[in-house]
């Protein structure tokens, strides 16, 4: 019988690194063939792409406004549409001499925007600010009272824009809680009309509802009535908005338990108690990305009043550039450009949205 | 205490009733959306007596007179403004449907993508999903037109592969011409279609009966494939098609698509999927992780983990707002209107611009689009109920 001898089994090789910048690569860039092969081919397909596009948009680009020293430059992007056209892009027909106001009030209302992100400034007194703002806006926008007055009809570029979607939300809102509130009515006869507002504006594009406003609410006014074509728009977009938005509220609503409300009304609360003290600071709470989601869209949906001649950001763009044939074959910067206007004002909401988020689900981390 | 201890007795007509107050809340709310009705169309009437606009659908069956830049129902400016309509209608489904087929296909692989092991592939997904989906839909459309209409080349130096020809004139290809022979690959289609169907309910009665599972995807698409040319065999192989050619200033013969249906269902496509991307991803995400783990400790490939334990789940959660990105998807196909692509918005607007009769065009925009949007929710509906938990 032979004796048996402990023998230990060699060590086994160290872990591969798996913190620290290589420990990443490794596992995210090459961690298998398949990983390896698909980092190498769309790695080299950006090496390749990333450099032109770079070399597009700054290295053999031109600046300044001049168009016959763009001609020349082949490989590179005419930036110089934007030096020389920013001014009726940004600001659209308005009257050249005047633009310091569309100037100061887009500067104000983008600065009071800017405000009431930030949770220092949610009191009272805020709406007090947004009163006087708007009040501020129009004065300028409108003039009167010492400034020259301009038409509503050569408004345009980013202040309509701004006006539109701040003015179509502000008012969408309070609209879209009743209509969500009224869908979950016990009483039928409000229920089912909330629910036909609902579902008919839902089933039809904004665009439909925007001919409908330039086209067929003259109709409707009684004779010699005649209402601005910016009113109309606001009115049309507003309706619009505030339909979607109702549902995302009423995604909320619903996700109340029952027994919240019927606590309520143990203590006694009445309909409107109980909705605005427990149910609505509840249900907004959870629908947060949701609203969001839908400012975002109303902001881009603005866009579409370029169809309807009125000319926000977009129609500026056609305005400054299409009649123009010195510019006109740098159109594609120009759409650059504005592209990432509403990138930047997008992709801030956005991120706004995550932070708000955050702030409203503090109470339910532990 | 000074308050009684009993209730006090119920008035059915007092204010103090729930109910009373609510008949009343009722009333009074259709009563003055009834008088705001009234109003509007008492308005209307006034104002169209007054400026002599004639109502009613009669001019539907008008002449036209007006040309359409591309149709599939053989239409010409002497036929009527109903021809004209199911002209822009076919339009619209067309970049509809179509649209929603690829955005599903893209949006589900960016979706997909975002879980990548590759870091590479996670963020280039990433970043089509915020580049695309905050820029405005009209914007995009209007710079794809222009990239189809102006960067493009003309007719005469058109880009080419083999048969196919890309230029300002937009995409030209191929097609077979039809021969009687196309019919009998038809046939096989429909019998592959037929053998592959029963194929797969004996695969399915087989894995209950004994739990082995047999191929459900590639071994059925092998039998339609076979099929399909077998029938072309049978009907002599017919190869003879219409190829394109370049003419004096535009490309000739063979299909093509314009530059306007190109551009609206590119650039529907490219925005629409970034949200569906989204939709997939939160769907995906919303498995728990220990269903995933569970599946490989049963011993799952990852195609059948996938397929059995993941999907079934996620598409629960991915159904209605998927639902909700179509509907978009279709309601946004009329801002086609801005580049000129002939949909039924577009065929309304010249409508007006002819007729005057705007309540009348608007009113069949606002039906087209409600039908579709219905019947596109409602087929969904019923997708969702079969995709949804068995509960007792």
């Amino acid at each position: 019988m032979s004796v048996r001898v402990f023998q230990s089994l060699p060590a086994r090789p160290a872990p591969v690194q798996q913190g620290g910048a290589i420990g990443w690569i490794r596992s995210n860039l090459f961690a298998d063939l398949r990983t390896t092969l698909s980092t190498l081919i769309i790695g080299g397909v950006l090496l390749w792409y990333l450099p032109m596009l770079f070399n597009w948009a700054v290295l053999s680009a031109y600046w300044l406004p001049d168009a016959q020293a763009c001609h020349p430059v082949e490989v590179g992007a005419c930036w110089g549409v934007v030096a020389e056209k920013y001014r009726l892009i940004i600001f659209g027909r308005y009257p050249f001499e005047e633009q310091w106001r569309p100037l100061v009030a887009t500067l104000l209302m983008m600065a009071l925007l800017i405000a009431s992100c930030s949770r220092a400034f949610w009191k009272p007194w805020l709406v007090l600010a947004w009163v006087l703002v708007l009040a501020a806006f129009f004065w300028l926008m409108l003039g009167g009272f010492g400034l020259s007055p301009v038409e509503t009809d050569r408004w345009g570029g980013l202040p309509l824009t701004l006006l539109l979607s701040t003015l179509s939300i502000a008012m969408a809102f309070p609209l879209a809680l009743l209509v969500a509130l009224g869908r979950r009515s016990e009483l039928p006869a409000i229920r089912t009309l909330c629910t036909l507002y609902v579902e008919l504006i839902r089933g039809v594009p904004l665009i439909s509802v925007l001919f409908m406003a330039s086209f067929m609410f003259p109709l409707f006014m009684p004779q010699g009535t005649k209402i601005d074509v910016l009113i109309r728009v606001l009115a049309g977009i507003t309706l619009f908005a505030a339909a979607y938005l109702a549902e995302v509220i009423r995604g909320g609503l619903q996700a109340i338990p029952k027994g919240q409300v019927e606590a309520a009304a143990s203590l006694g609360l009445s309909y409107w108690q109980t909705q605005r003290k427990v149910v609505l600071p509840q249900a907004l709470a959870m629908v947060v990305p949701g609203i969001m989601n839908n400012f975002i869209a109303i902001f881009k949906d603005t866009s579409l009043v370029t169809i309807v001649s009125l000319y926000e950001l977009t129609g500026a763009l056609g305005l400054a550039l299409n009649s123009d044939a010195d510019w006109r074959p740098y159109k594609i910067e120009g759409y650059v450009f504005i592209a990432l206007i509403y990138f930047a004002f997008c992709f801030a909401m956005s991120r706004y949205s995550l932070w708000v988020e955050a702030q409203v689900n503090k109470g339910k981390l532990r | 205490m000074n308050r009684p201890l009993s209730a006090p007795p119920k008035k059915s007509w007092s204010w103090q009733s729930q109910a009373f107050r609510g008949l009343v809340y009722q009333v009074v709310a259709i009563a003055l959306i009834a008088l705001g009705i009234w109003y509007l169309g008492h308005n209307t009437l006034v104002n169209m007596r007054e400026r002599g606009i004639q109502s009613g659908f009669g001019f539907l069956f008008q002449t036209a007179g007006f040309d359409i830049g591309e149709d599939l129902l053989g239409y010409d400016s002497n036929q009527s403004y109903f021809k004209a309509f199911m002209v822009g209608l076919v339009n619209t489904l067309r970049v509809a449907v179509i649209g929603i087929i690829l955005t599903t296909i893209l949006g589900t692989l960016l979706g997909v993508g975002r879980f990548s092991r590759n870091a590479l592939v996670r963020g280039l997904c990433q970043a089509y999903v915020e580049f695309f989906r905050n820029v405005p839909i009209l914007l995009q459309l209007l710079m794809w037109y222009l990239l189809f209409t102006e960067l493009l080349p003309d007719a005469s130096e058109a880009w080419q592969a083999g048969s196919v020809f890309l230029s300002k004139g937009g995409l030209n290809f191929p097609i077979p011409v039809w021969e009687p022979g196309h019919l009998w690959a038809g046939l096989g289609l429909l019998a592959g279609l037929l053998l592959a169907w029963l194929r797969s309910r004996w695969a399915r009665a087989h894995f209950e009966a004994t739990g082995q599972p047999r191929s459900v995807f590639w071994l059925p698409l092998l039998i339609v494939v076979i099929m399909t040319v077998l029938g072309w065999l049978l009907g002599g192989a017919p190869t003879q098609a219409n190829y394109p050619s370049k003419g004096e200033f535009a490309i000739e013969n063979g299909g093509a698509l314009t530059p306007e249906f190109m551009a609206v269902l590119l650039g529907l496509v490219i925005y629409t999927a970034a949200f569906v991307a989204e939709v997939v991803r939160a769907g995906i995400a919303s498995v728990p992780r220990g269903q995933s783990e569970a599946a490989a400790a049963l011993g799952l490939s990852q195609g059948q983990e996938m397929r059995l334990v993941m999907l079934p789940q996620a598409l629960r959660v991915i159904i209605p707002p998927m639902t909700n990105q179509y509907l978009n998807l279709t309601k946004n196909s009329s801002l086609a209107v801005a580049i000129g692509y002939p949909d039924v918005v577009s065929i309304a607007n010249t409508a007006i611009n002819q007729t005057g009769r705007a309540v009348e065009c608007i009113a069949i925009v606002m039906l087209v689009y409600l039908t579709t949007s219905l019947t596109t929710s409602a087929f969904m509906n019923w997708y969702n109920a079969r995709a949804a938990i068995k509960e007792r």
